[in-house]
Formats: structure tokens, sequence, C-alpha cells
């Protein structure tokens, strides 16, 4: 009989897990989203209650023995939010805390496959994030903010947030994850979280002069144009382009989408 | 009652207008012929540069380049690449801009490529500028224009995204120390390899004309470095650098001619980057390769392949090119290709070697072996850790040896190895240079049809 803790989510829910199993002594215990765990009869499933304070517990010891690169693969990979992920995470946290003092190097130890797997989905994380920076295509909206929609892979908008707040410090902007329904706004000042009730004309084509500036729509055209004309025909090549830039993300492309 | 011609109302009524969207269909048009003219420059890079975002301004260019789509050329989209005018008083054979091609010719307003720049960039579609120009009237006419557009840019709009300024050959050295304070990137493009074949091909141009803005642009940067150890506050000067480009395959060097000319600039002129272009057939002519010709894809990708082994792998270009080999191979990399003429140094020992040996096996690139000499320290490496690095083992099998009885001990001549690892793999390229599969897929064709 296997143990299973399960959580809310949340990374704060995740690293209670943590802490609820070393507190009980459960290091052979599996955590999983509690979405995830079905009830069946051979394993023992106990939920915990997300909790701040023991999270940031252990988010200190964290801090204290795993080098920085260890504490932020731990919080990349967790945005992966890939099924299994736990598993890794929890098997190279154990080895943070019995190893203590000598733990700083352990993130490098790529022959552990465990860490390994959380080096390749850091990697893959960080490909996602750095590919939001490149894909949000901002529209100027009627009311002067900068709207973008999008639906990465993973969760990486929380990554996401500095990069835009350094770029675009003088324009209001909203990043706004469709898949997870919360976006990042940004009122000059600060970067809040938001969630919103959209409106689900806002990405139909027909319906888009009711939300956004006609100047937007012609920097649009603009830009589609400008993408046309860079393009060299005897070069080419739609493998390379569709492995560049996947279809998934093309309906948020205004180079790509069709108006 | 005075008379007031009617010209004078509309004049009136012509202003009113909001202009920016009395323009549109001009701008549209003027950005369709501009992109066009310029979209035979390679260059798209935007890292490098150390500006960060001041005073609450718009832009920053202070982190990793960003590619923000690709076109379906496969090229990547990073900056707004245009030329600020295709008028141009010279006449070089391999140039879509040519005096003497018949094309439709446009210009942008200062003012207008400010704008272009700013909006594209509001809206997340550019990391910044990449300005180029046909030369009109002369060198430092058309120079001060491309300064007037990033001065504008920096001083009027407080822009910090990336900015790419063409050096225009034989330019003034005051305007290129007034370029450099705006720009993150000066490049001037060689473009023809040999001086012979710019002779050829350019006779209206001298090499010394290109090479004057680029000495003027590494002696200010080598100037601000110095400086800049004294005085905190010294004005940064291009801070990403200068780089170059050669058109390939258009005046007939050989492969040793382009990197030995590509090694001599970037030790010469400290250069960031040196860009191989594969000619895109323009015209028909008889001493260029006509238009319907196969851009040199396969030949461009070798060069870069070894432009990279100079500049992260330790390898020095005599010995991947010299008088016994003038030209890579093509059906092979060029680090596998200089493996197979060293069998002396192999096969390595992937958990003592140094990092500098581990470079140099065919199949192992730098990021396997920074994985590599991490992992290492842990535990001796064997077969299965090689392969969940990453490393290429089809090739890197023949090379190494590791923690493992298992390995390639038959002793192996060159062109064995070369057999084998033809054999287990599948290029992309494989229908380019391999005849014998052309002559085949040019058989099978009618069978199928």
């Amino acid at each position: 009989m296997k143990t299973i803790l399960t959580y809310d989510a949340t990374f704060e829910g995740f690293l209670s897990c943590v802490f609820y199993a070393f507190e009980y002594k459960l290091l052979g215990a599996r955590i999983r989203k509690s979405s995830d765990a079905a009830d069946n009869f051979f394993d023992e499933i106990i939920f915990v209650t997300s909790e701040e304070n023991k999270a940031s517990r252990v988010w200190k010891g964290l801090a204290k023995y795993a080098s920085t690169e260890g504490k932020n693969a731990i919080f990349k990979a967790f945005l992966s939010e890939l099924a299994d992920i736990e598993d890794s995470l929890f098997h190279y946290i154990k080895h943070v805390f019995v190893e203590r003092n000598k733990a700083s190097q352990c993130i490098k130890n790529y022959s552990d496959p465990h860490i390994l797997k959380i080096a390749q989905t850091v990697k893959k994380v960080g490909r996602e994030k750095h590919r939001m920076d490149a894909f949000v295509r901002f529209k100027l909206t009627k009311e002067e903010l900068y709207f973008a929609t999008i639906a990465p892979d993973f969760n990486v908008l929380p990554l996401n947030a500095k990069h835009f707040k350094n770029r675009y410090a003088d324009q209001k902007w909203m990043i706004y994850d469709l898949k997870r329904n919360y976006g990042i706004y940004y009122d000059l000042f600060k970067v809040v979280t938001v969630t919103l009730t959209l409106d689900s004309n806002i990405s139909a084509a027909s319906c888009q002069d009711t939300f956004f500036t006609e100047e937007e729509l012609q920097f649009q055209e603009l830009w589609q144009q400008y993408f046309k004309s860079t393009t060299i025909e005897s070069r080419k090549n739609m493998k390379l382009h569709l492995q560049h830039v996947p279809r998934r993300y093309w309906k948020y492309l205004s180079e790509k989408a069709l108006i | 009652m005075e008379y007031i011609p009617i010209k004078d109302y509309f004049h009136i009524f012509v202003l009113i207008p909001n202009p920016q969207l009395m323009n549109f269909d001009r701008i549209k048009e003027k950005l369709t012929i501009l992109a066009d003219a310029a979209k035979y420059d390679v260059s798209c890079s935007s890292s490098g540069s150390k500006r960060t975002n001041k005073n609450k301004g718009l832009g920053d260019s202070s982190g990793m380049g960003i590619c923000h789509t690709y076109t379906e050329d496969g090229r990547c989209v990073s900056l707004l690449k245009i030329l600020l005018t295709n008028h141009c008083i010279f006449d070089c054979a391999y140039c879509v801009t040519r005096r003497s091609n018949d094309i439709k010719r446009a210009a942008f307003k200062v003012q207008e490529v400010v704008d272009l720049t700013i909006q594209f960039y509001r809206r997340n579609y550019i990391e910044g500028l990449f300005l180029s120009s046909g030369i009109f009237k002369d060198a430092d006419y058309t120079m001060e224009r491309l300064v007037q557009v990033a001065k504008k840019l920096r001083e009027e709009e407080n822009f910090n995204g990336y900015i790419h300024l063409k050096s225009i050959p034989g330019a003034s050295d005051e305007l290129m120390r007034a370029a450099g304070l705006y720009a993150d990137r000066l490049s001037v493009n060689i473009e023809i390899p040999s001086e012979k074949g710019l002779k050829l091909l350019a006779p209206e141009k001298n090499r010394a004309d290109f090479i004057k803005p680029m000495q003027k642009v590494t002696s200010e940067i080598i100037k601000y470095n110095n400086e800049k150890k004294l005085i905190k506050s010294t004005p940064i000067y291009a801070p990403a650098g200068q780089s170059t480009q050669m058109i390939i395959g258009a005046s007939g060097e050989t492969d040793a001619e382009v990197m030995y000319t590509s090694a001599y600039f970037y030790k010469k002129f400290n250069l960031k980057r040196v860009y191989y272009s594969g000619y895109v057939p323009v015209r028909t002519d008889t001493i260029l390769p006509a238009i319907g010709t196969d851009v040199p894809i396969l030949r461009e990708n070798r060069l870069y392949q070894t432009d990279w082994l100079l500049r992260f792998y330790g390898f020095d270009v005599r010995e991947l090119l010299n008088k016994e080999h003038p030209n890579l191979d093509t059906d092979i990399d060029p680090k596998l290709s200089w493996a197979l003429r060293n069998l002396q140094h192999f096969p390595v020992d992937i958990n003592s070697a140094s990092k500098g040996m581990l470079a140099r096996i065919p199949g192992v690139g730098m990021k396997s072996v920074s994985k590599i000499l991490n992992a290492r320290k842990f535990r001796k490496l064997n077969w299965e850790h090689l392969k969940a690095i990453g490393i290429a083992s089809n090739r890197a099998k023949y090379f190494i040896t590791c923690d493992s009885r298992i390995f390639e001990s038959k002793d192996r001549t060159a062109a064995q190895i070369k057999g084998l690892i033809l054999q287990e793999s599948n290029s992309k390229f494989s229908t380019t240079y391999s005849n014998q599969l052309n002559l085949f897929a040019a058989a099978e064709k009618p069978l199928l049809a």
C-alpha cells in the first residue's frame, strides 16, 4: 500500500505536502495534485491543506541548502504542471535536506535520472517562457490598454512578468492566459494578477472594431505586410517555419491569424 | 469681396484629418518595397546589448535576443529590418537595388521610420530597428539620415530597444562616432570575400571604403572600454559591437578563402559575428549564377558550422581548412571531417579528458561538454548517462571510451568510420549532395506517375 499526499495544485500546497511528509516520516509517499489522484482500494490518499507558514519554512530551508540555481529549478519545473514532476522534485528536495551543507552542487548531478528530468523540464519551461516573451501580441484597446491573450503549454506567466514590466514601463498592459483563466496586469506602477470574465467575442475577427481602435487594425495590417515582404520566396522552407512557429500558437499571432 | 482660389480651401481640408490615417496606404506601399529590399541582409541578432530601461521610458535591450516570429523561409524576425530608401548611386552586380535594375523605388521620411518602430515595438512585434539604406547623393549624406533616425528614437522617444545601423562605406569618422552613441550594433557588409571578386562585381566600390568605418568603430569601442574603467559615466558606444556579411557563391571563392577572410575580420576588428549569405540569384547575367539556380544552403550551413568551431570550440581555421583541404566536405560536418583526418588524438576518455578535448569529439556540443564536466564529478559516466545527456552517439561512439566494457575496439580507418556513420545516419541534406540518390529519384518519378 502506497501513501499518496494530495494538494490543491498550488506551489504552496506542494511545499506543504513536503512539510507533511517530513513531519510524519512519510518519505516514501508520493505527491499528486488532488485532481490527478483517483480514489482506489490499494493506496492511502491524504489531502494536505495548503499552509503558508509551512510552505515558507520548506522554501527557506531550500534557500539555505540548495543553490539559487537549485531553488529556481524547483519552481520552474513545478510550473510545467506535468503529472509526475512532483516525484522528481520530492526526490531532489529529500536529497537536499539529507545532504544539507553539501547539497549546493546536487542540481548538477545529471547522472541521476530525477535530476536530469528536472533539468530537462526546466529547459522546456524556460523555452515556453521565452516563446511567450516573443509571441505576445499586444492590441491597443479603445480604453488605451495594450491587451494580449495567450495559451501557453506550461504555466509560465509568473516568469514573464518581470520581462514585460522592464520593457513596457510607460504603457498599461495586460497579458491573459486563456487556458488557466488568469492574467497579469501592469498599471504603470506594479504588476498584479487578475481574473476576468472575458467577452467571448474578443478574439473573433468580426468584432475587432468593437474593442480595438481603427489605428490598431491598421498597424496589424502593416505588420502582416511586413511579415510577407520580408520572406525570401526562393528559400521557402515550411518545415523549418513550423518548427519555429508551431501551429498551436498561430491564433494568437497577428501575422498568422486571418483577420 | 476677395477672391480666394479654391485650391487654398482644399489645402486646409487636406491638413486637418489625422495624418496617420491619411498616409496609411502610402506607408504600406513603402513598407512593402523597402522591407523587400532589405531582406537579403541576414543579421537579425538583438542580443548582446546592455541598454536598460531608463526613466520609465519604452523598451529594454539588456536581456537575451528574442525572435518574435519566423518567416516562411524559416528565418528569425527580431528587428524591423528596412531600408531608408532603395535609391542607389551604385551598380553592384549582386544587389537588387543596383542603379540599373528596373524596380519600384521609394524612400521613408525620418519621422515615418521612427513612428513605425515605436508602434511595432509597443505591440511586442519587434526587438528594435535594423536600418540600412541605398546610397543616395553620397556616403555622408546617407549616413547622416540613418543617424538622425537613431537619435530621434533615443532622445525624443526615450526608446531603449535595440538599434542596428548600417555603416555606409566611406562615411566620415565624425558620423561613425555619432552613430555608435545611439546604435547598439553597427555593421558594414564586405559582401564579396575577395578583392578580385569585388573588382569584378562592384567595380565602383573599393575595399578600403568598407574597412574605414569598421576601423573607426573598432577603435571607438576600445576607447570606450578603456575610458569606462576610469569614468563610470562615459556614454556607451555600440554595446553590441560590430558584424559583417559575405555573399557566398557569387564570385567563385573557395571555402578556405571565405573562412580565412572571416577569421581575419574576427581577429582584426573584434567582430561579434560574420554572417554568410548564400547568393540568391537576382539577375540574368553571365558573370553571376543565373536566376533559378539553387541557393547554396548546404554550403552556407557548413560555413556556419566552421564559424562556430572557431568561436566556441577552440579550433584554429588552419586546422579545418588548408592547402590540402581548401573546401569543406558536404556530406559530413567539419568537426567530424577534422577528427577523421586526425585519428591519432582518439579515442578520448570521457571521464578524464580536458574540456578542450571533449569539445573536439564529433557529436558532442558545448552544452553536452558542460553537462559531462559537471556530471563526472559525481560518478564515472557510462553510455546510458551520455545518451541521456544528449550526445549524438552515432558519431561519437567511434571516438570515445567511457565507464563501460562495450566500446568500438576495432582499429578502423577513417574511410571505414565515415562509411559506417553515413550508413547509420540520415541527413536532411542527403538529396543535395548525393548525385546517386538524385538519379534514383529521377528514375522513380515516372514510374510512380
